[in-house]
């Protein structure tokens, strides 16, 4: 072997070790943040954590009960806010619509898309919290609903458009009209894929801070109905990690492994229920 | 529409209205109505947001005009408002964070595509999903507590000690700044880099790769020289989306990077982004031209995002394209 | 570099003997010897005790039925099929008397060049994609010469010496072949190995082909599979007739195909199967 060879033989093995070291380092930062999520935060959830309110400022203890109901709240309401119109948006676009109204339609969800987060924060506080002078949970789940919309739109109209055409035919072949026939035989056969889009959508806006640090804002008590403030997980995190209290970090560091805990088990939940279908769309 | 076959006149005089409020009230039709009005309600608000964009910035707008892009002073009680820093700390996070993020995740969207076996390939990808899942806040909880001390302790000191002639990396180690925001602003693109670039290399054609290796490559020449060319657009593709992401990443930033308006050619200095302004001031906006003034950072912001998206998205249908043909014959 | 140096080693193929009045094999020197190659895929196996040899400066044609395995027995002689996960090969490969499997790889297919089915140029100018061999393994002549020295004997250069920094793809299917062949051929190999390589081409640019390869062997070896009888009855000076992973038939050209010595090759030429 020549040493312009070994030498090539070299570089190769070389590289392709450095590659293999990359992905050991860019999946091992998964584990990481696993990690010193349950090493800080695991000891400091408790009942309190769960059921209390949090102290008032400098005194220890407390919990982030509010918080948790917030989140509750606000996605709850996100959800009948922005899925109805990208089911319904999908379904338009799946099964009436022509293909320049698809285009705008798909045009207009992707730009929302893309819009971050904390520009949809400054939307829904113009819309919703200006005219009403108040911040509110209204406002915080409208943000919300905003950013569940494209997903939930992109994915059911790929996911309706996967079934395939002879089941179309033969409902209607039996005299079903158009919409009874997406309705009992379509979106069924869709509804796997269609669930799980909308869960890993409401995955991704529990763990949004930016859109609602001025629409939701933050309480440090009780939100009542929809039109006060309320607090939420991500954003109370924010609020205790940049505070200088110690007691805070250590709660903001339960509050990240709680929410983070239940963002990994909807998200590793419904990418294997998917697995065992059809791809994921990439949001 | 209806078919006349005898001389004797058709019966009922509104046979034609008949049919078009039996048409109106036909499920399908009020089906497809419905469903119209809910996808033209996407359209609706998008218009709507650019719109409030455009209309809530006008006072700032007007009153600053060009100047608002190249002033450096951002001064709330002067009433004066210059968006430079937020720019500049914009586009000096991203670049760093690019500049980390494009050689680690580019390698190992290689190894995932080209090395490893399939199953530890979708295993791993299905890591690296899961890593594109966690919310912004928690990288910037493990941003403030644990990169920005390693930070503070060990890196900057280094840098400064090693590399402390360079304008980059001088002035005293805080921990946060800019190089942190881009350090943790790296980790969080990383997944996207690497999902996209996996999945455009894997649809590499076999035979290019056995094209390179029956001419004698090493596998790292076949790779490099002939699969990682060949899936060049897709991977800037890639790149442009992991741009947007960090461009318009909030929480994470602003909560390592300093949040001061300063502009400063060394990466150890505390620094502030678009995002990271607008989430930290927007509550304390006292007076309508402060207010817009954020508004108009948004409306920025949310442009430079636009572009970049289509340019990705251009990318995108480019590449496949690309890969369906062998070009023109 | 090595085409020229190495002498070709002398062994007598084990051919049937030659009648007299036909076109004579003199005892050809053989450039590569299989012996008792058997081939896996997993558990499967696809080739069964195959014994042949290539012989030197000649064009041997690899015919059979789809799935007989002359593919996969071409791509053991370039180790080609190390590429796949589970390909397993047993017996002994030799180029010029020496066992491929003990050389280093790269190094290998450098000496034993392979043009594949469907044309497949690098995603960069035709210049490029000729020099891209000789990037990578260094060049005895400037790369300007190297290159067109190769696309002289693919027959392309006067069709192209003008735009040789154009992308490979503006070229039609049948160039781009012919500049794949060129690629090949610019590191100077001993063996070049073609894998089906007109099944993507029109006519015209097929004949353009075979025209090559008949001139082509006086630079070097040449294998060549396909499932086009008739062009191995056109270019090729012998054949090898595989059936079902076993290598049923392996006579001169001209042989082969008047007086087939096994009933199963005579049914596949005559056109019974296949």
């Amino acid at each position: 072997m020549n040493p312009r060879l070994r030498w090539r033989k070299f570089v190769s093995n070389f590289m392709l070790t450095l590659t293999g070291v990359c992905a050991g380092v860019a999946v091992s930062v998964l584990f990481f943040i696993l990690g010193y999520l349950v090493f800080h935060g695991g000891a400091s959830i408790n009942w309190d954590f769960f059921t209390k309110l949090p102290a008032p400022v400098g005194e220890l203890g407390g919990g982030m009960a509010n918080a948790i109901v917030g989140s509750a709240k606000l996605l709850l309401l996100a959800s009948l806010f922005g899925v109805p119109i990208g089911f319904f948006g999908g379904i338009y676009l799946s099964e009436f619509s022509n293909s320049s109204i698809a285009f705008v339609v798909r045009y207009a969800a992707d730009l929302l898309n893309g819009v971050p987060s904390i520009v949809i924060g400054i939307f829904a506080y113009a819309l919703v919290v200006l005219p009403f002078k108040h911040f509110s949970t209204l406002a915080g789940a409208f943000a919300l609903g905003l950013m569940m919309i494209p997903i939930t739109l992109r994915s059911t109209e790929e996911f309706l458009h996967g079934v395939p055409r002879a089941l179309r035919e033969a409902s209607m072949a039996l005299g079903a009209s158009k919409w009874k026939t997406i309705m009992s035989v379509v979106v069924p056969a869709a509804y796997r894929g269609i669930m799980t889009a909308i869960l890993l959508a409401l995955a991704r806006v529990a763990g949004e801070a930016a859109p609602l640090l001025f629409t939701a804002f933050g309480n440090r008590y009780w939100s009542h109905g929809l039109s006060e403030p309320t607090a939420s997980l991500p954003a109370m995190i924010y609020s205790y990690a940049i505070s200088p209290y110690e007691d805070w970090h250590r709660q903001a560091w339960a509050a990240g492994l709680v929410l983070l805990a239940l963002i990994l088990i909807v998200n590793i939940f419904a990418r294997a229920i998917l697995s065992r279908g059809s791809a994921i769309p990439r949001s | 529409m209806a078919i006349s076959t005898t001389t004797v006149p058709s019966a009922s005089p509104s046979a034609g209205s008949r049919s078009f409020i039996s048409r109106l009230l036909n499920g399908d039709e009020i089906a497809r109505i419905i469903t119209f009005l809910f996808a033209a309600s996407v359209v609706l608000i998008t218009l709507l947001l650019v719109l409030q964009l455009w209309h809530d910035s006008s006072l700032a707008r007007h009153k600053f005009g060009f100047q608002f892009f190249i002033t450096r002073v951002w001064d709330p009680n002067a009433e004066q408002f210059g968006a430079l820093p937020f720019i500049y700390g914009t586009l000096v996070t991203a670049a760093v964070s690019l500049l980390l993020a494009v050689p680690l995740g580019l390698g190992a969207a290689i190894f995932l595509a080209e090395l490893a076996p399939q199953k530890i390939s979708d295993t791993l990808q299905f890591f690296i999903d899961l890593l594109a899942a966690v919310p912004s806040v928690i990288y910037g909880l493990l941003g403030l507590f644990i990169v920005v001390p390693i930070m503070r302790e060990v890196i900057q000191p280094f840098l400064k000690s090693s590399l402390g002639f360079l304008p980059f990396f001088q002035g005293p180690a805080y921990g946060i700044g800019f190089l942190t925001a881009g350090i943790v602003l790296a980790i969080m693109v990383i997944p996207y880099i690497i999902s996209v670039s996996r999945e455009v290399l894997l649809s590499v054609p076999r035979d290019q790769r056995e094209a390179a290796l029956a001419l004698g490559s090493t596998r790292w020449e076949s790779t490099w020289r002939v699969v990682v060319p060949f899936a060049k657009t897709g991977i800037m593709g890639s790149i442009f989306l992991a741009l947007a992401r960090a461009l318009g990443e909030t929480m994470a930033v602003t909560m390592v990077i300093g949040n001061a308006p300063k502009i400063s050619a060394s990466l150890l200095s505390p620094g502030y982004s678009i995002a990271a302004v607008i989430a930290d001031q927007f509550t304390e906006a006292t007076g309508d031209v402060y207010l817009q003034a954020l508004v108009e950072l948004g409306l920025v912001l949310f442009l430079i995002t636009f572009i970049l998206n289509g340019l990705a998205r251009l990318l995108m249908v480019l590449t496949t394209q690309k890969g369906s043909g062998m070009g023109h014959t | 570099m090595h085409a020229s140096v190495r002498p070709a080693v002398s062994v007598n193929i084990n051919a049937p003997t030659v009648t007299p009045g036909r076109e004579t094999s003199a005892p050809t020197s053989l450039r590569m010897n299989i012996s008792k190659v058997n081939f896996f895929y997993g558990q499967k196996q696809t080739l069964f005790d195959v014994n042949m040899g290539i012989a030197n400066n000649k064009v041997t044609a690899l015919i059979g039925p789809s799935g007989c395995g002359k593919s996969t027995l071409l791509r053991t002689l370039n180790r080609m099929h190390e590429t796949v996960r589970h390909a397993r090969l047993e017996g002994e490969i030799l180029l010029d008397g020496q066992n491929i499997l003990s050389q280093d790889v790269a190094l290998l297919r450098r000496r034993v060049g392979m043009v594949f089915q469907r044309p497949n140029p690098f995603p960069k100018s035709i210049f490029d994609n000729v020099a891209y061999g000789l990037k990578i393994n260094g060049s005895k002549l400037p790369l300007a010469e190297a290159v067109e020295k190769s696309l002289r004997h693919a027959a392309l250069w006067d069709e192209v010496k003008d735009h040789l920094h154009k992308s490979a793809y503006e070229l039609s299917g049948g160039q781009q072949q012919r500049l794949c062949i060129a690629r090949g051929l610019a590191v100077e190999p001993e063996v070049l190995l073609l894998d089906e390589p007109c099944s993507a081409l029109d006519p015209i640019s097929t004949a353009k082909i075979e025209e090559l390869l008949v001139q082509l062997k006086d630079l070097c070896t040449i294998a060549i599979v396909t499932h086009n009888m008739q062009q191995a009855a056109r270019v090729s000076d012998f054949t090898a007739f595989m059936l079902m992973g076993q290598l049923v038939e392996f006579s001169p050209t001209p042989h082969m195909f008047t007086t087939p010595s096994d009933p199963r090759t005579e049914a596949y030429i005559t056109g019974r199967f296949g």
